[in-house]
């Protein structure tokens, strides 16, 4: 009997440790998602966060469906997706940027370093924008069609398994 | 550089740690006599591994001083413009940061212990030091593998990412690393556990040698569970003190199999006795420091804590919450049926009520346990549920109340064996002041069973502690005991503390336009304004509580919502006042559509007991430690001197005289 217990531990430590390696490999599902999706855009109008590409508002969304990227030039994940933003635009994607709490000098640096992707950069001082919106950080890509409606959210940084998904979207926000 | 010195450093602590454990581990293969000439290299090992992992963290302590950017972790939690402390705080409030902390603390004990300690027999000594250098090497591992604190960036950041505003207060910069002590000192009691398994030397003087170590964890422990709540009271904004957050239980579970450590050892070094469940706690409470670093780091539960987060680490700390617990409770179950039975004793001795209440802070500890991890066991069916106060007050109380009346009587009791008439007298004490104080509370009002009976408790708990010093010369009293009393008393002022503010709290949530007046208790609080004051990194709405008791001079209070820019982040920063009796806390909400302000305003009597008691507890086992290491350098000096007397006498020869006594 005493032989037998002394083994108890173990079985529970044993029991905890399979359990925990089992939810280990399961998907875990944390995405707030937006309520914002299948809603128009808010109006706003932003001023532009330097003197190199125009401001955006809501205004900018028609004819076509196009990304709005939200990112700022202190935010290190930005800099990991740039490449993919890259080559989105050479897909012939259309980028709308909003910089949260930047400064024109700081943007400015940013696109020298890392590349440009943007057709416009409205400047968010306050993240009101972002807030409208929905989005709870940086950086964070809506796909928007061509009536200005929000059709999808991509929360994060942009990976290279991720352009295709984002290239999908566009093409069914047709 | 900098970070290639402290990488350098980290990768020969690693080395080292695995000559420390081929090194002892050769010891044990040696034959009764002999000694393997490999054996001589563990000690050594210890002591340099430790001052190699020390260097590391000055140097990532030293980067993030002046922010470095082109280190990946400096680049993301830190940030140029931040306050200086904060600078330094950071480099442990990250995942890799704390993580080196912990190696860091690890290799310093294990360097203290190799250095310093030579009671043990060197046979188990080297058995413990094996352990050790296993136990560091999984987490030189897990850094140098999964979590490399120094790696660099391609291209340096041109600013840092900020760290998480909430995180960025000077509760953080104790906090952890007064917990992460705690843990540490928890592997070394489990090392040593190891070491008297292996080498069959489960006794008192191992008993002697453990229990410096776990009353030091216990306290740190103690002080920084303490330290952690209040942070979270005041950090948090809820006003509640304790969340029942996964986080905050994986900080109490091993706390709670130390509390049953410590007592256990101490009954093993004054008795004999209960040998396997000192070894099996020793184990236990090891385990729960690991599975606290396990349920934080892995992202398996959700809680307000997780930061850094990520799956694939969660399953390095699993593989070595396998290797060592798994390994351990194996050893345990193979080894602990040859450890030889203790001393017996009697269900009524002072031994009786320690195992009684190891049994009930076990039970305690398994309630919090299946509360924790219920959330990760209903999941794996794809449901999600949230364990909070409503299953762990009542749930706990079960066990703690027994405890705690058990606690009343225990020191009274004599070791080994007594009778309860012997303490009559003072039996009907506790019990009449537990039962006159629920009846003097209930007169006044209609008050929850829990917090009543904690009242009535608290009252017999606060007399009851220093029942042991009756009939005794103060003077002559060690200062060990002294250190119980103050840790028991501790307990009830705490116990007092939460009582009061569950039975007694007020609490008022009012939309106040600038000008207003609300009453709450004999408080009237005006907001006289609401102003925007920015700070380093922050921006906020101040509002300016006017505060006066009873028609007094009024006190302004200035609680903050802040918003933080880097991260975007906003916080709530409490403002407090804080009378004899209790504390004042107010936040302050969003401003509605009409201009008025969102204002919450608590009276929460006693509360400050809570933490009180929690340091009151603390510097009880800070008394009990100076008080067993007086002693103990005593006995070593005495039994020094008497050595080197015999040594005299002998060299002098048979014809010296004797001395006279």
């Amino acid at each position: 009997m005493r032989k037998l217990t002394l083994w108890l531990p173990l079985a529970l430590f044993a029991f905890f440790a399979g359990l925990a390696a089992y939810m280990l490999t399961q998907e875990k599902d944390q995405f707030v998602e937006s309520t914002m999706i299948g809603q128009p855009l808010p109006a706003f109008a932003l001023d532009p966060a330097f003197d190199g590409l125009p401001g955006a508002s809501k205004a900018d969304f028609s004819g076509k469906p196009k990304l709005l990227n939200i990112w700022a030039s202190w935010c290190l994940p930005c800099i990991a997706e740039a490449p993919q933003l890259e080559v989105l635009k050479q897909q012939g994607v259309e980028i709308i940027g909003i910089a949260i709490r930047d400064k024109p000098a700081d943007v400015a640096n940013f696109l020298n370093r890392y590349g440009n992707p943007y057709t416009r950069i409205g400047s968010d001082k306050i993240s009101e924008v972002q807030l409208a919106i929905g989005s709870s950080g940086v950086p964070e890509t809506f796909v928007i069609d061509s009536k200005g409606v929000i059709r999808h959210q991509h929360i994060g940084d942009i990976r290279p398994e991720d352009v295709p998904v984002l290239l999908r979207e566009l093409e069914e926000a047709q | 550089m900098i970070a290639e010195i402290g990488l350098a450093a980290l990768w020969l602590a690693a080395a080292l740690a695995v000559l420390q454990m081929i090194s002892g581990a050769a010891a044990l293969r040696a034959g009764p006599g002999e000694t393997n000439p490999l054996a001589i290299y563990a000690r050594p090992a210890a002591v340099v591994q430790a001052f190699l992992a020390v260097l590391a963290f000055a140097m990532l302590l030293r980067s993030f001083a002046v922010t470095d950017l082109s280190l990946k972790l400096v680049a993301t939690n830190s940030h140029s413009m931040k306050p200086f402390i904060y600078k330094l705080t950071g480099t442990w409030g990250n995942h890799e940061g704390s993580m080196l902390l912990w190696v860091g603390v690890l290799a310093a004990s294990g360097g203290l212990l190799a250095a310093f300690e030579r009671r043990l027999p060197e046979l188990t000594m080297h058995a413990t030091l094996a352990v050790q250098g296993f136990v560091a090497l999984g987490f030189y591992a897990f850094l140098l593998l999964s979590s490399n604190p120094f790696e660099r960036l391609p291209v340096p950041a041109v600013e840092g990412n900020g760290l998480n505003p909430l995180l960025q207060d000077i509760g953080l910069a104790i906090h952890p690393p007064t917990l992460y002590a705690g843990y540490v000192g928890l592997s070394v009691a489990f090392s040593l556990a190891m070491g008297a398994l292996l080498t069959r030397e489960v006794n008192p003087a191992f008993a002697r040698v453990m229990r410096p170590w776990v009353l030091g964890a216990w306290v740190l422990l103690t002080l920084g569970i303490t330290a952690g709540s209040y942070w979270a009271y005041y950090e948090l904004g809820w006003g509640g003190w304790w969340f029942w957050d996964p986080v905050e239980n994986a900080s109490l579970m091993p706390w709670l199999a130390a509390t049953a450590l410590m007592h256990s050892v101490s009954v093993l070094a004054a008795r004999d006795a209960l040998r396997t469940w000192t070894i099996m706690l020793g184990v236990l409470a090891f385990s729960m420091s690991m599975l606290g670093t396990f349920l934080v780091r892995s992202g398996v539960l959700t809680s307000v804590h997780a930061f850094a987060v990520d799956p694939e680490r969660g399953a390095f700390i699993l593989g070595l919450l396998g290797l060592y617990i798994g390994g351990a409770f194996t050893i345990f179950a193979l080894r602990a049926g040859a450890v030889a039975e203790g001393k017996r004793f009697a269900v009524t001795s002072r031994e009786g009520a320690l195992v009684f209440n190891n049994v009930m802070l076990s039970a305690i500890l398994a309630i919090v346990l299946l509360g924790t991890l219920y959330p990760l066991l209903t999941e794996a069916f794809d449901v999600r549920v949230s364990v909070g106060p409503p299953y762990f007050n009542p749930a706990g109380a079960i066990f703690a109340i027994p405890m705690l009346l058990v606690m009343a009587v225990g020191p009274l009791l004599r070791w080994k064996s007594d009778k309860p008439a012997r303490i009559q007298f003072e039996l009907m004490l506790i019990a009449a002041l537990v039962i006159g104080m629920i009846a003097l509370v209930s007169f006044f009002g209609q008050f929850p069973l829990l917090p009543l009976l904690g009242l009535g408790l608290a009252a017999a708990l606060a007399v009851a502690a220093f029942l042991p010093l009756r009939g005794r010369s103060l003077k002559r009293v060690p200062v060990a005991t002294w250190g119980m009393v103050l840790a028991h008393f501790g307990i009830a002022v705490s116990l007092f503390g939460m009582a009061c503010e569950g039975a007694f709290s007020e609490e008022r949530l009012a939309a106040v336009a600038p000008g207003g007046t609300e009453q709450i208790g004999d408080f009237a609080v005006t907001l006289e304004a609401v102003t925007p004051i920015a700070g380093p990194n922050w921006t906020a709405m101040e509002a300016r509580l006017a505060v006066s008791q009873d028609g007094g001079a009024p006190v302004i209070l200035t609680p903050q919502a802040r918003s933080f820019w880097s991260p975007p982040q906003s916080t709530s920063e409490s403002a407090l006042l804080t009378k004899w009796n209790g504390q004042l806390y107010a936040v302050i909400g969003n401003q509605a559509e009409d201009g008025r302000w969102q204002v919450r305003i608590w009276w929460k009597p006693f509360v400050t007991f809570i933490w009180y008691g929690g340091l009151l507890i603390g510097f009880g086992g800070i008394l009990s430690i100076v008080g067993r290491m007086r002693v103990d350098l005593k006995r070593r000096a005495a039994s020094t001197k008497g050595a080197q007397r015999r040594a005299d006498v002998e060299a002098l020869g048979p014809a010296a005289p004797q001395p006279a006594e």
